[in-house]
């Protein structure tokens, strides 16, 4: 190293200048290739979409107010019937909820065994935690829609297909991320409960769940802020709920309008109020564990 | 420290174990009377009366196997051989499965010695092992068969039709015509169907074997055949994938480039004036309130069904959410990179470009390939919503109730394609930004 730098001062800042220079061009090539790459695919894969889309782009963009316009100035004119439909909707907007708020649960304690069995230095058994975690990589996977129609066919229509469909799903992706939390996790209160002759459920327990709850309980919470979203997804192809009855005010077409703007406004203020809820206790669980 | 104070920490301290020990038991009953309410809301002890079993076994036992038709038109009195019965599935004209034998009488063996003959005048004779040999006559509309009054919980039979389910095959029989179900394991036709030259061929006789269709060499000819397999397909279901994760790419992106420069206006240290900020949050609220269960709605009427509608559904929800996540991740940018290029003399954009974008492009990055992945799921349940990509194959296979080894197969891939888009956006975050993140 000694050498190099003594070989003549004036050469050595050339060189250096020049291969940065040559660096720079060749991150701005690269960088630029990759933007150049980026825009073909967005460009291709507009047209293409647009190709195969029934409707063009440039043709319903003028329309895409028509819609909520016909709607809303029905709902106006009807106004003094929007409060009686908002409560004969109402027991749907509580399915939905339930939907979310079960399968929330359930998914949260199916995540929390597969995290669990699948973090290293956790497992009950240490060979199986790759099995886990191709099990939860898999849960992950399905969409809840597979699941639900499948179910819809076997069990008929109603909340419980969406419900075990958004379970199913919840537990893997909450698996997944549960182990990210637990991976973390401090042993040392693991070893001082083994040497008390404590079992492998009482060590998760007391050893455990304490170290990693704030972190689990705020992302089930984010998790069922995404869960109400889809169990109003879901009704919409037959399990149920909001989803369910909006399909069907929708089928009505014009005249039934207040119906769906009922169900739109219901819809709407649900899933604002959850995500401000669920942000704030969130907020307050993270908080907590920064001090 | 006095007795008293002691007596009150004990105080304290036991008040807190108490009010711990509530909550240890408190959490675990709301749950369980939570759980107990929803078992009568949702009705499950209907649900047991309620859920098919038929359905639950037929699907099971279809979607890994398949049946063969052997059909004879009583009017005609032709035989047809087709698989599952479609028009497609058909044998071409002088060919049979090998179980079938015969010409004058038709002999269908099932296997097992299970037997069925179809005689002229439109008789049939079942040969069942344990049981004596049954024959039908079919006459106008009606049957008139040989069966005994008492019959065992497998021969469904009435005037009309009877209908006999053994281990071996199915068979149906009304005045107009009599069936045989042949079942075997597997996916039939998945290659080629039966009016391929390339039926029944292996791979490596296609491969290194001579000629089998004089006009197209063997490479491209099986894979043109197996490309437009009229009963699966292939190629509309490779669209079809196309089209869904079309949907995730142009939703997500598309979202990320329109909320970027909203997210400057949304956070603080780069928008000073409070209305602005607001409003612009207020609007990724909005936007994300919506959901994309009523903006694909929305869309659907304006733009019709297809992959665009979906795209765009993606889009408008997505622009809400990562506006939120951008403008948090602005806001939490290092000010001293920003004074720093700020001290050479750059101006504002510069500023941006070089003092903030790079802080803020790996957290950006890390949540748009996140979403690039949970919208390919996002985008197979819109498709079934909006009319587009595999969710719209998928719930038109589930709809028929009929072909379930097509629901399977499209499972499968739908497993495959969300598990392909997890770990490419995995490599990607890899490649962009380093594997520590």
């Amino acid at each position: 190293m000694a050498d190099v730098s003594l070989s003549g001062a004036s050469l050595g800042v050339d060189s250096i200048q020049s291969s940065y220079l040559a660096q720079v061009q060749r991150r701005r090539l690269y960088g630029g290739l990759t933007l150049l790459i980026f825009i073909v695919l967005m460009v291709s894969g507009f047209t293409i979409a647009d190709d195969r889309n029934a409707g063009g782009f440039w043709n319903g963009l003028h329309q895409v107010g028509d819609y909520p316009t016909d709607v809303l100035s029905e709902a106006w004119e009807q106004r003094a019937d929007l409060p009686g439909l908002v409560v004969k909707y109402f027991p749907a907007l509580v399915e939905t909820v339930n939907i979310a708020a079960v399968s929330t649960l359930i998914g949260a304690i199916g995540g929390l065994f597969l995290s669990l069995l699948g973090t290293r230095g956790l497992a009950k058994w240490p060979r199986l935690i790759l099995l886990f975690r191709r099990l939860s990589d898999i849960m992950r996977a399905v969409p809840e829609i597979v699941v639900a129609l499948v179910l819809i066919f076997v069990l008929g229509g109603g909340p419980v297909p969406a419900m075990i469909a958004i379970a199913i799903h919840t537990a893997g992706s909450l698996g997944k991320m549960f182990s990210e939390v637990s991976e973390n996790a401090d042993l040392k209160p693991l070893e001082g409960l083994e040497s008390t002759g404590a079992t492998w459920f009482k060590r998760m327990l007391i050893g455990i769940l304490p170290q990693v709850a704030p972190n689990y309980v705020s992302y089930t919470l984010l998790r069922f802020e995404i869960n109400i979203r889809a169990s109003a997804i879901l009704g919409f192809v037959g399990a149920g709920g909001l989803g369910y009855e909006l399909r069907n005010a929708m089928a009505w077409g014009p005249g039934r309008f207040d119906e769906a703007a009922a169900i739109f406004i219901l819809l709407f203020g649900t899933i604002v109020f959850f995500d401000q809820v669920s942000s704030r206790y969130r907020n307050r669980l993270t908080e907590g564990q920064a001090q | 420290m006095t007795a008293i104070d002691l007596n009150q920490t004990k105080f304290a301290a036991e008040k807190l174990f108490q009010r711990k020990r509530l909550v240890a038991f408190g959490i675990p009953a709301v749950i369980a009377l939570y759980l107990a309410y929803i078992f009568f809301a949702f009705d499950l002890p209907g649900l047991a009366q309620r859920a098919s079993m038929d359905n639950a076994v037929k699907l099971a036992s279809d979607s890994w196997s398949h049946k063969v038709h052997v059909t004879r038109d009583n009017r005609s009195g032709e035989v047809s051989y087709a698989v599952e019965g479609e028009r497609k599935g058909r044998y071409p004209e002088g060919q049979r499965p090998d179980w079938v034998s015969g010409d004058e009488v038709t002999t269908i063996d099932l296997g097992g010695d299970h037997i069925v003959r179809y005689l002229p005048q439109n008789r049939t004779e079942i040969d069942i092992p344990g049981f004596p040999l049954i024959e039908v006559q079919a006459e106008g509309r009606s049957l008139t068969s040989n069966l005994p009054e008492d019959l065992p919980d497998w021969i469904s039979a009435s005037s009309r039709r009877i209908g006999i389910t053994t281990p071996e095959g199915r068979i149906t029989l009304t005045g107009a015509r009599t069936e045989v179900f042949n079942y075997f394991p597997g996916w039939e036709l998945f290659w080629f169907t039966l009016d391929s030259p390339y039926h029944g061929e292996g791979l490596g006789s296609i491969l290194f074997g001579k000629q089998i269709d004089p006009t197209r060499s063997n490479v491209a000819g099986a894979l043109s055949d197996w490309w437009n397999n009229p009963m699966w397909r292939h190629r509309d279901v490779a669209w079809a994938i196309g089209e869904t994760i079309l949907m995730a790419f142009l939703g997500t992106m598309g979202a990320a480039i329109i909320a970027l420069p909203l997210a400057f206006l949304a956070a603080k240290r780069f928008s000073p004036l409070m209305q602005i900020r607001a409003s612009t949050r207020r609007l990724f609220d909005f936007v994300r309130g919506v959901d994309a269960l009523i903006w694909t709605v929305v869309l659907a009427r304006a733009f019709g069904p297809g992959p665009l509608t979906g795209a765009l559904a993606i889009l408008i929800t997505d622009t809400g959410t990562f506006g939120k996540i951008f403008s948090e991740a602005l806001e939490n940018a290092d000010q001293k990179q920003i004074e720093g290029v700020s001290s050479t003399g750059a101006k504002p954009l510069q500023r941006y470009r070089f003092g903030v974008i790079p802080q803020v492009v790996p957290v950006l990055l890390a949540q748009i390939l996140y979403f690039l992945e949970s919208n390919t799921r996002s985008a197979t349940i819109i498709g079934a919503i909006t009319g587009g990509g595999i969710g719209l194959m998928l719930t038109q296979a589930i709809q028929t109730q009929k072909d379930w080894e097509e629901v399977a197969y499209y499972i499968v891939l739908i497993i495959l394609m969300v598990m392909f888009m997890d770990w490419f956006s995995g490599w990607l975050r890899g490649r962009l930004i380093g594997r520590s993140q």
